[in-house]
């Protein structure tokens, strides 16, 4: 991780911009304070950078492609290139953050790990790096994402973890981190709660932000040695929470001439009521612990999102976006169901290449935008389709 | 004086603060809740605002929030309630509720309307201590409200000082690490915790809630505290009867059985 200061990252207080903060409960106050008190004096120290960047290399098979996708570029009018986050062991960009959480969770001394999972994704990665250090792991998951990412439960069983259901609420992402959240307030001691996104009360979405910089910090290099400069014209990420689009924009953020675009589940449309487009349908308020975009009716209360992707299907994103969207850093893109699976196919057809269907909303994206045809775009692939196939299937139009 | 104040100076100590969520188990059922709780002996009555996503709460809680909200409770609906709070209640009223509604009421015009049917404090788990100091205390002051901190077994002896210093009213003391409703009964621990606090000598009234669910825990909490909170114990007596008699039977049950 190398050192980036920026004005749109966070402030000494804990805050993007007016986005972020703590707010949280007193009962969770002890469990936030310990590790904002300690997390940058332990991730800067050389042995907990050497042990990250060695397991990233050795474990997680870093750095992963920048490869020029050509007959995908051809559709779409510009020189795309693929972060191949997809290619990361378990099969998403969620491992960096769990690596970097469960030395993290070492350092502190902590015997339990506990996390919530949309996709299934960060429960596998977090599974993952429990098992390699032989931690015990408790991941939340919605009772919804349960049956629709089954793969993914049962793969984290395998691994040795214990996947709880979140019965409440809408049963899915947000009501899986409302569980976890009151999990850690009654094991306030022992347990270190792996947030898989840059969501959450300071100091998590810096933290995960850092942990998910190797992205640009690749891409930076990789672009210098294919086209000889270090930065592109676009960066494309899709946006649940928000955490791999910021790593993949996090070394660019002050190059203004690299255009941002964040790419949101509108679900069946945004008009529909079916839909997780958080900054097309929401306003700014306090959810699970920051102060930033959610969706929400007028009275508060928080609205439940619609994606086809269990990984996007969150009412908010994190306050790092927040603010990327408030400033307009960032442009953000709604791609729907039917647009993002059939980028999915295309991107198959293409390339040979099956996306997550999280990471089909970002190829999807490239239709919306207007690209010169010298345009070099970086798309980050932030996971794989194995875990979809069934979503592939009931969908069926390939 | 306000009500919260008033309350201590004439009952002294072993006050029953009793907690339930507006709008539940039926609508229409806030006030008629408060006006029995007031009647049947009841030192402070706490209601609470429901919220989609009540982090801290355990699934008593959880469940009578999602059925207020079912059954249509909103912060305005609250208030048109409460109009007719004063003079039927005269003992202290808080609102107790997580941030993020009360901001998109708008947080001035909250505390006004607080204010205009007679409550006399708040207690927002989720509000920053810092941002309170910044933005909120003068708009408390500013309409009477008294705004309650919470302490919890964890909370270092530095920032419950802290916590003293800015609170009014009283110091809702979490009697251990948990949601509410998670744990019933008083353990050593907890003891002990309640020992450390009170030696403390702190400014402001103590009262002790989670996990207070009958006479014998209501009696023990007040061997160390001014008083405590009952919260999920009373929201499973009204899910199962919330006539009046049941609710002062229930009081009378924790604060003299026979
Ligand atoms: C492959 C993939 N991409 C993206 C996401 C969305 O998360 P974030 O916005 O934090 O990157 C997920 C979440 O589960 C995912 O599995």
């Amino acid at each position: 991780m190398s050192e980036v200061k920026s004005k749109y990252l966070v402030d000494e207080r804990g805050y993007f911009g007016k986005f972020g903060g703590a707010y949280i409960p007193e009962m969770l106050y002890p469990n936030v304070e310990e590790l904002r008190s300690a997390y940058l004096e332990i991730i800067e120290t050389p042995a907990f950078k050497a042990d990250f960047e060695q397991l990233l290399k050795d474990y997680v098979g870093r750095p992963t492609p920048l490869y020029h996708a050509a007959r995908l570029s051809e559709t779409i009018g510009a020189k795309v290139y693929l972060k191949r986050e997809d290619l990361c062991h378990t099969g998403a960009h969620k491992v960096n953050n769990t690596i970097g959480q469960i030395l993290l969770a070492q350092a502190l001394g902590k015997k339990r790990i506990i996390a919530e999972t949309g996709a299934g994704q960060h429960g596998v990665a977090t599974a993952t790096v429990c098992a390699l250090m032989g931690i015990d792991c408790i991941v939340y998951m919605g009772e919804i994402d349960m049956a629709r990412q089954k793969p993914n439960v049962e793969r984290m069983k395998i691994l040795g973890a214990e996947v709880r259901a979140a019965k409440s609420g809408s049963k899915t992402l947000k009501d899986a981190t409302n569980e976890a959240m009151r999990h850690w307030i009654n094991n306030p001691q022992d347990t270190h709660y792996i947030i898989g996104s840059v969501v959450g009360p300071h100091p998590y979405p810096d933290m995960v932000a850092r942990f998910q910089s190797v992205i640009s910090e690749e891409i930076k290099w990789q672009l210098e040695e294919k086209e000889g400069k270090t930065s592109p014209d676009c960066v494309v990420a899709c946006v649940g929470g928000g955490s791999n689009a910021a790593g993949a924009y996090y070394h660019y953020l002050d190059d203004e001439q690299v255009k941002l675009v964040a790419v949101e589940a509108s679900g069946l449309g945004n008009d529909t009521g079916k839909s997780a487009a958080t900054t097309a349908l929401g306003r700014e308020g306090v959810l699970h612990g920051s102060r930033t975009i959610l969706m929400q009716t007028d009275d508060g209360q928080v609205v439940e999102p619609y994606s086809i992707s269990a990984g996007l299907d969150y009412p908010g994103i994190g306050p790092f976006h927040a603010h990327l969207f408030d400033s307009g850093r960032a442009d953000f893109v709604g791609v729907t169901d039917e647009e993002a699976m059939k980028a999915g196919v295309l991107l198959s057809r293409t390339e040979g290449i099956i996306p997550a269907v999280e990471s089909a909303h970002a190829i999807a994206a490239l239709h919306k935008v207007s690209f010169e045809s010298d345009d070099i775009v970086v798309v980050n692939l932030s996971g794989r389709g194995d875990k979809d196939l069934e979503t592939y299937i009931k969908w069926g139009k390939y | 004086m306000n009500r919260i104040d008033q309350a201590f100076k004439e009952k002294g100590n072993q006050l029953l603060n009793v907690y339930f969520t507006a709008g539940y188990p039926a609508l229409e059922d806030t006030l008629p809740i408060a006006k029995a709780l007031n009647d049947g002996g009841v030192d402070l009555i706490e209601i609470g605002l429901p919220f989609s996503d009540p982090v801290a709460d355990g699934p008593t809680i959880q469940e009578s929030s999602t059925q207020a909200l079912a059954n249509g409770m909103t912060i305005s609906r609250l208030f048109e309630q409460l109009q007719d709070l004063r003079p039927q209640v005269d003992v202290p009223v808080l609102l107790m509720g997580y941030i993020n509604p009360v901001l998109q009421y708008g947080f001035e015009r909250f505390c006004a309307r607080c204010q205009e049917v007679g409550v006399d404090g708040l207690i927002l788990p989720d509000l920053p201590m810092y941002e309170y100091e910044e933005l909120y205390k003068d708009v408390l002051e500013k309409y009477g409200l008294y705004n309650v901190f919470l302490i919890t077994p964890q909370t270092s002896d530095e920032r419950i000082r802290k916590i003293d210093e800015l609170s009014k009213g009283f110091i809702y003391m979490v009697s251990s690490a948990s949601t509410t409703g998670a744990k019933s009964g008083i353990t050593n621990e907890q003891i002990a915790y309640f020992e450390r606090i009170k030696s403390l000598q702190l400014a402001n009234k103590r009262l002790i809630g989670f996990g207070i669910s009958n006479n014998e825990s209501f009696e023990k909490a007040c061997e160390f505290a001014d008083g405590a909170i009952v919260g999920s114990a009373f929201i499973k007596q009204i899910a199962n009867d919330s006539s009046a008699a049941a609710i002062q039977s229930f009081v009378k049950n924790i604060k003299h059985p026979k």
